[in-house]
């Protein structure tokens, strides 16, 4: 049984608990009555180091793993599922100390609560930044560790034996004697056991799990349409409702005349807000409808006059002044004046919208005493707290079931669509499914921002680089969602891959300007920081090779003696991708090498210019040293994601605005790659057992620069702002 | 205005206006979710059916339409359990969220093509978008599905 029957059970097959009723006793009650082992996702409330009271039903040594008396073995995933393999790792790591079968769990999203399911990374309990394998690393192991230690012990105080003649494997434990116990049998007992204060956790040449290409857990019902997104929630009697936001950001509701809205058959209301207007409705059709019927003046406000070419102009200027220092070694100023040859460039990247193929959505049941939300989301206790803030309750009132997610790359780590779904289920009677068009989900993002970049270099006689100077400009999105990490004007994620470069430079010198967009949200997208950063030192490291006339591989490798992860995938890639082989003309191959999310990877793109311009990604080759593997197979599949993600973004992907209103609108003017358009990507995996690194983000960073470099490669022509302008690559005469 | 629809050989009759969706009818008045909302303007191909057999994008298909014609969604168990099965054994599926549109593409091109080329798929299946890029493995599927 599957997570997303336990979602359905949720989403109100059967009668949803009020907030009185939020008991574990009860709920265990009715987990065990409905004898398939179908619960609620609930917290328990204790932490490590105590067991729990002893119940009747149910071990649950720590947050993450419950075992009931009816044997089924349920575990709460602290992470979402957004398509980048958590729901399987995570249990293969629990599974592999707890010794048990993946086929004999069962999985639970976590409910909100930041004390037991905060990522020890962030200290938030969140999704992203390509760290749940890394946060859970350890902590995960000893949960599965500790819970089997109680289970043996249990059996072994059963058996009156020695708990080092025991053995726990699959879902049993056994004694040398030949009897054996399932852990269902135990859970009574082994919950009365003491919690050992330190577990030792298998060594690697142990595991039976970790590092084989398991079967994910959540696909089979995702191949039959039974699997639940947010936007599948539908609790009994609920209302369908879509909604208008100011297409200006900032802007306001001045009036509007919902006559011919309301007329439509299935509208059921209006709801107008300070900002929005929503429609409510039986269903999709008519909310659309009754959207597409209202006639709204608004007032624009201060962003009226919103212009993207104004806002780069401003990051331009900003980059004139000092900023805050990253990173400094050496003396830049002195080794650049002795410099032999400079090169300087100034670079910039735009907006860029998430466009997760599931549409922004959020289902809201409000009453006096307490609420009800059904939704997707990647940083759930925020979700529960901005709900609870903007119903006005307190947070025990406020029960979030979260969801398989259609798409998060960092959309979802935001609250904007719980406030708003709960500002207009305000209005309704009953639960209203709060779902955005794709043109307000493309309109009404939180968006990668755009930054502008000054970088200059000075090489010696050799062409060998001796200084680096890197000064840029844009938001932080760290300041405003995790505000103790912004410090001194500076963050880690915002200039994640401008410093602590893998290369080894004598003299380098970075800056970091802050500057908000008027207005504009920003957001964390896929790659974050690296998203700009890589894409800048590697355009302008592959400036540096040409300035020196040398092959752009070799002349990295020269560079990462010091590094000798980097220095092993960079030559990796080029070896697998063919590097220095003929090639026809008009076609380029380009490379790019990062450490970022603790993995160090390098791509090889090899792209094809045609003679008017338009570029064709052929194939990708990819090195990735990811310390510890845990599932390969998502290692390969998270590569292959992100570079299409990259690849659509450095094709396509540009957000602008005009009279303070985002010009795209949907797919048409907000282009994705396409099947006919994918390259074949190759993974190479470098075997380590280093601690893992992050996986879902890297190859996004990563591919960028490299399909531009290919583009220089097959043209001649440096390309220093993103999105690729074919009309720049024309092959001339 | 009354309706009445086929889908997966059950009759069912629903009461909206003529010029609703089918994806509306589907996902908020049948409660058959496995159809996905993707854009709304068949751009995406979330939103796949088939209608007689022809794949179809019913976030742009009227309710009025559809008269005696047969409907078929990912929640039929005939779409193919050989497709199904390559979907699972190439590991295709990330999100999933595309994924029912993508399948319900696949099985139209594998019921008239059984052995379709790259550039047939590429035909078929380039109007079904993965923000997840699992098109290289869509593809492989597709292969596997035929040769079983």
């Amino acid at each position: 049984m599957t997570i997303d029957q336990q979602a359905s059970r949720a989403s109100g097959r059967g009668e949803p608990p009020s907030a009185n009723t939020l008991s574990r006793r009860s709920f265990l009650r009715v987990g065990a009555a409905a004898g398939g082992g179908l619960m609620l996702s609930l917290s328990l409330p204790f932490a490590t180091g105590e067991a729990e009271a002893a119940t009747d039903d149910v071990f649950a040594p720590n947050a993450f793993v419950r075992i009931g008396s009816d044997g089924n073995i349920i575990l709460t995933m602290p992470y979402v599922e957004m398509g980048q393999g958590t729901y399987t790792a995570i249990p293969m790591l629990i599974a592999e100390e707890l010794e048990v079968d993946l086929k004999q769990i069962e999985l639970q999203h976590a409910p909100p609560d930041e004390k037991l399911y905060a990522n020890p990374l962030l200290g938030v309990q969140a999704t992203g930044n390509s760290n749940a394998i890394r946060g859970a690393w350890e902590p995960l192991r000893q949960a599965g560790a500790t819970a089997r230690i109680m289970l043996v012990a249990a059996a072994a105080k059963r058996w009156k034996v020695d708990p080092a003649a025991c053995r726990a494997e699959r879902g049993e434990v056994v004694h040398a004697a030949g009897r054996r116990i399932s852990y269902g049998e135990l859970a009574a007992d082994a919950a009365r056991m003491p919690v050992p204060p330190s577990v030792e956790l298998k060594r690697p040449q142990d595991f039976k799990l970790i590092g084989t290409p398991a079967k994910r857990l959540d696909t089979p019902a995702k191949v039959n349409g039974t699997a639940l997104y947010g936007i599948d929630a539908r609790p009994p009697g609920v209302k369908i409702a879509t909604l208008a936001q100011s297409p200006v950001f900032g802007g306001r509701v001045k009036s509007v005349d919902d006559a011919a809205a309301k007329a439509v058959n299935g509208v059921r209301q209006i709801v107008r807000l300070d900002d929005a207007i929503a429609v409510v409705a039986d269903h999709m059709g008519a909310a659309k409808k009754g959207l597409e019927a209202l006639v709204i003046e608004w007032d624009d406000g201060l962003h009226a006059k919103l212009d993207t070419g104004a806002i780069l102009g401003e990051l331009e200027q900003a980059t004139l002044n000092p900023g805050a220092v990253a990173q400094s070694i050496g003396d830049v100023d002195r080794a650049m004046a002795d410099a032999v040859t400079k090169v300087e460039a100034t670079y910039q990247v735009p907006f860029l919208a998430h466009a997760t193929m599931e549409p922004m959505n959020c289902t809201v049941h409000l009453r006096e005493d307490g609420c009800e939300i059904w939704v997707g989301n990647q940083a759930l206790a925020r979700a529960q707290a901005a709900a609870a803030e903007t119903a006005d309750l307190p947070l025990e009132k406020v029960v979030v079931h979260n969801h398989l997610i259609g798409g998060g790359f960092g959309r979802r780590l935001e609250a904007d669509g719980v406030i708003r779904a709960v500002e207009i289920a305000k209005y309704v009677d009953g639960p209203v499914k709060v779902v955005w068009t794709r043109e307000e989900d493309i309109q009404h993002d939180m968006y990668r921002p755009m930054f502008f970049d000054r970088i200059s270099a000075g090489l010696d006689a050799k062409g060998t680089p001796v200084a680096w100077n890197n000064r840029f400009a844009g938001s932080s999105i760290i300041a405003r969602w995790l505000p103790p990490a912004f410090n001194n004007g500076l963050d880690p994620d915002t200039t994640e891959g401008a410093i602590h470069l893998v290369y080894d430079l004598p003299n380098l010198h970075v800056e970091y300007v802050r500057v908000e967009p008027p207005g504009i949200p920003t957001a964390f997208w896929r790659s974050v920081g690296p998203s700009h950063n890589v894409f800048v030192t590697e355009s302008f490291m592959d400036e540096l090779a040409a300035a020196a006339k040398r092959d752009p591989v070799a002349y990295r490798l020269a560079l990462l003696d010091k590094s000798p992860r980097a220095q092993a995938v960079l030559k990796l890639a080029a070896d697998k991708a063919g590097w220095g082989q003929e090639i026809p003309e008009r076609v380029g191959r380009g490379v790019s090498v990062q450490n970022a999310f603790a993995t160090y990877m390098a791509q090889v793109a090899e792209v094809e210019v045609a003679e008017d311009g338009t570029v064709r990604v052929r194939r990708v080759v990819c090195a990735v040293d990811c310390g510890t593997v845990v599932n390969p197979d998502t290692i390969q599949a998270q590569i292959q994601s992100a570079v299409m993600f990259g690849i659509t973004a450095a094709l396509y992907g540009d957000i602008t605005l005009k009279d303070g209103r985002v010009e795209q609108t949907n797919f048409d003017s907000y282009q994705i790659l396409r099947m006919d358009e994918a390259p074949a990507v190759e993974v190479h995996i470098v075997q380590s057992s280093e601690a893992p690194g992050g996986m879902g983000e890297a190859g996004t960073s990563c591919i960028v620069p490299a399909v531009t470099n290919a583009i220089f490669a097959a043209t001649g022509k440096r390309l220093r702002t993103l999105p690729v302008d074919p009309s720049t690559l024309q092959q001339p005469g | 205005m009354a309706f009445t629809i086929k889908v997966n050989d059950q009759m069912h009759r629903v009461d909206v206006d003529d010029d609703t969706p089918l994806l509306w009818v589907l996902r908020d008045v049948l409660g058959m979710t496995g159809t996905k909302f993707g854009c709304g303007l068949a751009l995406c191909g979330a939103c796949t059916v088939h209608l007689d057999g022809v794949a179809t994008r019913s976030c742009v298909t009227p309710i009025d339409s559809i008269g005696a014609s047969e409907i078929v969604t990912i929640g039929a168990t005939a779409v193919g359990a050989k497709i199904q099965k390559a979907w699972l054994d190439r590991e295709v599926v990330q999100c999933g969220y595309c994924q029912s549109g993508q399948i319900m593409s696949a099985a139209e091109l594998l019921a008239t093509n059984p052995n379709p080329t790259d550039a047939d798929i590429d035909d078929a299946m380039s109007g079904n978008i993965c923000r997840c890029g699992t098109y290289a493995r869509i593809r492989e599927a597709i292969k596997q599905a035929a040769a079983s």
